[in-house]
């Protein structure tokens, strides 16, 4: 089974909607979509749940106050300053780590579970999805992300599917890494403006940090020819092939209005592009 | 007045937003928190001046006084510590230097040191107090950057917070403290899907904000009807633009070649001055 990552570096560059145009072309693949903090796939696909799954990111202290002596040793103790002078919890802060019940001499203090967020598992008109919420405020994003590819695995061995599409989240921190370690190819998507080569070359920098070979895709090429070339340059000087150049159409926004990709939407060019580029992966991850 | 610029979404401008707010206001302090991936200063051009390095703490172990009874490991809640036949193994990219480990051992064998996760830097550009942060490649953790960053908030003086997408641990690290926020979206259903993520964050955080539609034009007016509907202030809207478009794409702030727009940000800043009375 072959796993592939769509990442961006810096958002809004057209991960999912060539993940969602990706989901046509594939004809034997599970969906997973790993931007649990600002999921969107899901309203492309229309995935009709099947399975939830709670999500229990880091534990949270529970503080009965009732047992409080007040002796602030939690307050002292605590590295996230999450509990403050008046013995109050600042749940956004906590880490759980559990310092604050260990410290406690009259066992006041609680680590509880905390219910981060949803898992899912979905059927929807391209094949099995695996996706998930996290709650308003939550943390643990990378956690989630794991199960999220851990669900998508196990569906792909019961389905027998030979090919994992994984929608990444923008930046290079927790939930990025989490997307991408031991995935069989990243493909990155980026568009030719200077902040877009930027992120490129600091995601590409974690590509290479834990070897994971990587091909990119220039979103919106036309917009600024110069920087295009540029970054044709650069993939070259470092071996990294371009697998796509998409010009700027508005056809990828009425698609998303309609809640279609932009291969069911339409048969224009900008399609014909992102088969192409679909071969060319294709190729490269021998599926 | 410490006003944060946020979005849900990643790249509906953002970053546009809060450099081009910066350079209407006399006085300002900008600082671009979004240290994944920060781009503020590729309008700004600002010459950094100082370089700091991110620390945090990491756990050392005294292998003389330890005797592998893997308290520490037990304790630890991200399994930054293992202990396999005599030896403790620490993994220093999963350790949130809690303390814990230190706390539960009975031998004292836990001592600190320290590890460089990332980078402040600081300069100046058109009058502007500028800060961004820079997570080092590889590293998992952003909230320790984003927390020395916010150290730098000079309460004097207008503060514009640039801050990372999503919704979860570095969004709410940035936009805590905060007088008011912007929120960035485009008008599709992309768009609207993660403005609603982040309205939901902002209430929760009990942070006043409004709302700045970019690319006006390329979608439908699905997000206009969600703000009206949920009462929530349209503070601006900046119209899809193949020039505005190019002149990001080449890291060239609009308010410094169409000037009617360093008036229309002015207006804003006086209309969010209004709004929370300071």
């Amino acid at each position: 089974m072959k796993q592939l990552t769509v990442i961006s570096g810096k958002g809004g560059t057209g991960k999912t909607s060539i993940t969602a145009a990706f989901a046509s072309l594939a004809d034997n693949a599970v969906l997973a979509d790993c931007d649990v903090d600002a999921a969107d796939l899901h309203l492309i696909l229309k995935p009709e749940i099947k399975k939830t799954m709670g999500f229990h990111g880091l534990k949270v202290a529970f503080i009965d106050k009732e047992r409080c002596i007040d002796c602030k040793k939690c307050h002292e103790s605590c590295r996230f300053d999450a509990i403050d002078e008046e013995i109050n919890l600042i749940k956004e802060s906590c880490e759980g780590c559990g310092v604050c019940e260990f410290v406690c001499p009259v066992d006041a203090i609680h680590m509880v579970d905390r219910d981060s967020g949803f898992a899912y598992i979905s059927v929807t008109r391209f094949g099995p999805m695996s996706h998930a919420v996290l709650k308003t405020a939550e943390e643990a994003s990378g956690k989630l992300v794991t199960m999220v590819r851990n669900n998508a695995k196990t569906l792909a061995e019961d389905k027998n599917k030979d090919l994992i599409i994984i929608d990444g989240p923008p930046g290079i921190g927790c939930p990025v890494i989490a997307s991408m370690t031991g995935v069989d190819l990243v493909l990155i998507v980026t568009e030719p403006t200077l902040s877009a080569i930027h992120d490129l070359e600091r995601i590409l920098g974690v590509a290479r940090h834990f070897k994971i070979p990587a091909v990119v895709c220039v979103n919106k090429y036309d917009i600024n020819l110069d920087n295009t070339r540029k970054i044709g340059q650069y993939c070259k000087n470092n071996g990294i092939e371009v697998v796509g150049k998409l010009p700027y159409d508005n056809i990828v926004t009425e698609a998303m209005i309609h809640e279609k990709n932009v291969i069911e939407f339409s048969d224009g060019v900008f399609s014909d592009l992102i088969i192409e580029m679909w071969n060319r992966i294709r190729g490269r991850l021998q599926v | 007045m410490n006003i944060a610029v946020a979005s849900g979404k990643g790249g509906t401008g953002k970053t546009t937003v809060a450099t081009n707010l910066a350079l209407s206001l006399k006085k300002a302090q900008l600082i671009d928190c979004d240290v994944e991936e920060p781009n503020a200063n590729i309008f700004l051009k600002a010459e950094i001046e100082e370089i700091e390095d991110v620390m945090v703490m990491i756990p050392e172990i005294d292998k003389e006084k330890c005797d592998y009874c893997g308290r520490c490991s037990e304790f630890c809640m991200y399994n930054a510590l293992a202990i396999v036949p005599s030896d403790v193994l620490v993994f220093p990219d999963l350790c949130h230097s809690c303390g814990g480990c230190e706390l539960v051992c009975p031998r004292d064998a836990v001592s600190w040191h320290e590890r460089v996760v990332g980078r402040v830097e600081h300069g100046w550009a058109d009058g502007i107090d500028f800060y961004h942060g820079l997570l080092n490649v590889g590293e998992i953790q952003a909230i320790p950057v984003i927390k020395a960053l916010k150290k730098k908030v000079d309460k004097s003086k207008d503060v514009i917070l640039d801050v990372p997408p999503g919704t979860s641990c570095p969004v709410i690290e940035t936009i805590g403290g905060s007088d008011y926020c912007i929120l960035v979206t485009e008008p599709t259903p992309f768009g609207l899907h993660d403005l609603k993520l982040a309205v939901d964050v902002l209430r929760h955080l009990y942070i006043p904000f409004g709302v700045i539609i970019n690319r006006d034009g390329i979608g439908d007016k699905k997000v206009e009807l969600y703000c009206q509907n949920e009462k929530i202030p349209v503070l601006m809207k900046i119209p899809q633009s193949r020039e505005i478009a190019q002149l990001y794409s080449e890291g060239i702030p609009f308010v410094s070649k169409l000037p009617v727009w360093h008036e229309e940000f002015t207006k804003l800043f006086k209309q969010i001055k209004g709004k929370t009375g300071r």
